[in-house]
């Protein structure tokens, strides 16, 4: 009833290619968008920093990791690899050079993360599936040793640490341990959301269709004139330079301090975890992905306490780790495509609401 | 299909509901402390008796003495499964309950709070680990790193090779091995060693194992290949098990291996059985149950009924290093509160409790840990206070004090630290303190 897309018509074709072309639907995203962006009026600084800031930041991971492994169809193990090299290249370069605009630092590091994600993807022109699954996988273990054992990386800290400098942003501190949780969360929002932006619109364009061409059947896709090298590579690069954005955020805006061993083989599985239970193929799915493995283990841990059972911290941490577990299984088999195909499906029952068929 | 999307709903419910901050539950009129510990995953082994030490030395606090000086203890605990963000998502979730200090056990962590502890004025003890340069309170006047660091264990261990070969002249030509866990924590012992190789010219190789480190097979083969005089070890979980049992796998001989005061517990030696007879850990506090304070323990708290643990295993390092840990705490409480009151006390009330504690050996002597651990004096320059370091070792039934108190390399070991604290502090955008001002 209310959400009815009865008598809106598309006059122009750029009304038919909105990105929300149902007018519902455009406005909860700009409300959803504009609380958001309120967000640090009024949550609490737990909220902004364990809650929604790690949110943020994997979400651009997980967008990252969607358009290789959703769009392109490329399996890929190498995420937590190339957010390794975001942030010590975000590291090296806001050390090395001060004066450059922490945006500038993140944007570049990305561009680094992307470079590399190009050199581990030439492998993809020749193995596919779980071979290259395997072969990402070398990426995985060669660049964070490469990072662990050179000391050049972390500026020949002793410990091997990276530490976020302080820097400031339009006069305000957004990085280092002086800037406050909500300036933090708002840098990430803008960059999620900007980034966000981008995605969906190359997905919608020429690239993803390419890219969508060469998951569905490569062969094929070859056959109408899609180049294999050129397709491959650029998604290998495009999802790098987010994942190695995201890698920057990471330590900048979220730990402020880190070493290698947070970017070790678990953040890549988890962030592989978010795109499947998320839904792959789907930028919406990513959010929801990153939500689900974010959110659900705090709830879990939380719950136990908010309902007055004074469990102790080991069966808690068992029982949240049995209790997620049994969620993924049970969310992969009512829905093999994710969350995204869940809210698709309701959209779908909303739409004829009160008089389903 | 119904249950289906009641699950569902209960889900997103659950998903929006779910970081909640739980009630606040310590009431004002007790001291609050937060307690990360991990008492799953790979590290438990050494994370629950640590856990269990901590816990039930408050829990006699408050049966025995109803708190320090009157005011009850309150603590919660936080799973971090040693993970560094989870050990975050603690923090913040636990800081709120005006904390009046902070226990990380775990490096990692340790770095991640560092720079949090002057904004949310919550004073961070990491006892014998974490950053070995806030050891300087001109720089990190929020951090306390006593009674001893890392660097300076790791020149006792050397001093206590050199009393072993009979001078410190003699490590000429020697070979040390250094195995280390590939972390923060595993590598902060490695710029002393490598000055000390330089020094007293022994051969230093340093051996890298990865986290967890239950794969260590190369890390073995190299040390079969290298034949080295003497290993030190640097591992934390279930990598001390792995090392010490790949060790006498190799027919490597124990009393020439020491493992440092996180690798040298009884659940690193107990898996390896007789194999593991003569191995060498370094402690800054005695093994065992045999001090004033255990018996005080057992009547109090596991009479009662009201043990965080076993009985049995009361009386392990580890747990004796909870004791210890939670005895530093709660004196650095008790001296702050000489100046503010018998109150519950803020976080920046506790700090100045930390850099004036000065706990004499007729303090201990009255605790009931005489000979337990070293006298300890905090100042506002040295957080540290560079605590020397006994040696034990396993007979294959229980560990042994077998030296005395081996003074640390002051001397060596304070000028880097000095160093070492300009450079991190000024990573964080620090200033240093004038400390003759500080009262």
């Amino acid at each position: 009833m209310i959400y009815r897309e009865a008598g809106q018509f598309k006059h122009t074709y750029a009304s038919d290619q909105a990105i929300f072309p149902i007018v519902q639907d455009r406005w909860i995203v700009l409300a959803l968008l504009a609380a958001a962006f309120c967000v640090p009026l009024v949550a609490t600084e737990y909220w902004l920093q364990a809650v929604l800031i790690p949110f943020l930041v994997y979400s651009l991971a997980a967008l990252g990791l969607n358009l290789l492994t959703g769009y392109a169809g490329q399996l890929s193990l190498g995420t937590g690899g190339f957010m390794a090299v975001g942030a010590y290249s975000a590291f090296k370069l806001a050390t090395g050079f001060p004066w450059l605009p922490i945006i500038v630092v993140f944007l570049l590091a990305g561009l680094a993360a992307a470079l590399v994600g190009l050199l581990f993807g030439v492998p993809s022109l020749r193995i596919k599936g779980f071979y290259l699954a395997v072969a990402t996988l070398a990426s995985q273990f060669f660049l964070v040793w490469l990072f662990n054992k050179v000391g050049w990386f972390t500026n020949y800290a002793s410990s091997g640490t990276i530490t976020a400098p302080p820097r400031t942003l339009l006069g305000v501190m957004v990085t280092g341990p002086e800037a406050t949780a909500g300036v933090r969360y708002l840098t990430a929002l803008a960059l999620v959301m900007a980034f966000a932006l981008i995605a969906k619109n190359l997905v919608r364009g020429r690239v993803g269709r390419c890219w969508m061409a060469i998951r569905d059947r490569d062969i094929a896709a070859e056959i109408i004139g899609i180049r294999p090298l050129r397709t491959k590579l650029l998604a290998f690069s495009v999802s790098s330079y987010y994942c190695g954005v995201a890698g920057a955020a990471l330590v900048f805006l979220y730990y402020g301090s880190a070493e290698t061993l947070a970017f070790d083989i678990n953040l890549s599985f988890l962030v592989l975890f978010m795109v499947i239970i998320g839904g792959l193929g789907s930028i919406l799915g990513s959010f929801l992905g990153a939500a689900f493995i974010v959110l659900v283990p705090i709830f879990l841990t939380n719950a136990p306490e908010a309902a007055g059972l004074g469990l102790p911290v080991a069966l808690q941490k068992q029982l949240e780790l049995m209790v997620f577990g049994g969620l993924i299984v049970f969310f992969l088999i009512v829905e093999p495509h994710g969350l995204a195909r869940l809210w698709q499906i309701s959209k779908e029952k909303l739409r004829l609401w009160p008089f389903p068929h | 299909m119904n249950v289906k999307r009641l699950l569902i709903g209960a889900l997103a419910g659950a998903v929006i509901a779910g970081p909640m901050a739980p009630a606040v539950s310590a009431q004002p009129k007790e001291i609050f402390i937060p307690l990360l510990v991990y008492r799953t995953g790979p590290f438990a082994p050494s994370g629950v008796p640590i856990a269990n030490g901590f816990v039930d030395y408050f829990t006699m606090l408050n049966e025995r003495d109803g708190g320090i000086n009157g005011v009850k203890v309150a603590w919660e605990e936080c799973e971090t499964q040693y993970a560094t963000d989870k050990g975050v998502e603690c923090y913040e979730r636990l800081k709120g309950k005006s904390a009046a200090l902070v226990n990380p056990y775990s490096t990692g962590i340790t770095y991640q709070l560092i720079p949090k502890a002057a904004v949310d004025k919550v004073p961070v003890f990491s006892m014998g680990y974490g950053m070995t340069a806030s050891a300087d309170g001109r720089w990190f006047p929020w951090v306390f790193n006593f009674p001893t660091t890392y660097w300076s264990q790791a020149s006792a261990v050397i001093r206590y090779i050199g009393q072993k070969e009979g001078g410190l002249d003699n490590l000429k030509g020697k070979k040390i091995a250094h195995i280390f866990h590939n972390s923060p924590y595993g590598k902060e012992a490695n710029p002393t060693l490598e000055d000390l190789a330089r020094k007293y010219g022994f051969e230093l190789t340093l051996l890298a194992v990865d986290s967890p480190g239950q794969e260590q097979k190369s890390t073995w083969l190299q040390v079969r290949r290298l034949n080295p005089n003497w290993i030190f070890l640097s591992g934390w979980g279930v990598m001390n098990q792995v090392a010490i049992k790949e060790a006498a796998s190799i027919n490597y001989p124990m009393d020439h291996f020491i493992g440092n005061w996180w690798s040298s517990s009884d659940a690193d030696v107990i898996p390896t059985g007789d194999g593991a007879k003569g191995y060498i850990g370094a402690t800054f506090h005695a093994p065992g149950t045999g001090f004033k304070v255990h018996q005080d323990l057992f009547k109090h708290v596991y009479d009662k009924g009201k043990g965080a643990g076993e009985k049995v295993r009361v009386g392990e390092v580890l747990y004796n290093r909870g004791i210890v840990n939670a005895m530093f705490s709660a004196e650095a409480i008790r001296t702050a509160m000489t100046k503010f009151g018998n109150k519950p006390l803020t976080g920046e009330q506790v700090r100045w409790g930390f850099e004036n504690l000065n706990l004499t050996e007729q303090r201990l002597d009255q605790l009931g840990m005489k000979g337990f651990t070293h006298p300890v004096k905090v100042t506002c320059e040295d957080h540290e206070g560079a605590g020397p370091v006994m040696f034990e070792q396993w007979d294959g039934k229980k560990w042994n004090i077998v030296s005395d108190w081996i003074p640390t390399m002051r001397d060596i070991v304070r000028p880097k630290l000095e160093a070492a604290a300009v450079e991190e502090g000024k990573k964080l955008g620090y200033t240093m303190r004038d400390c003759s001002k500080e009262k």
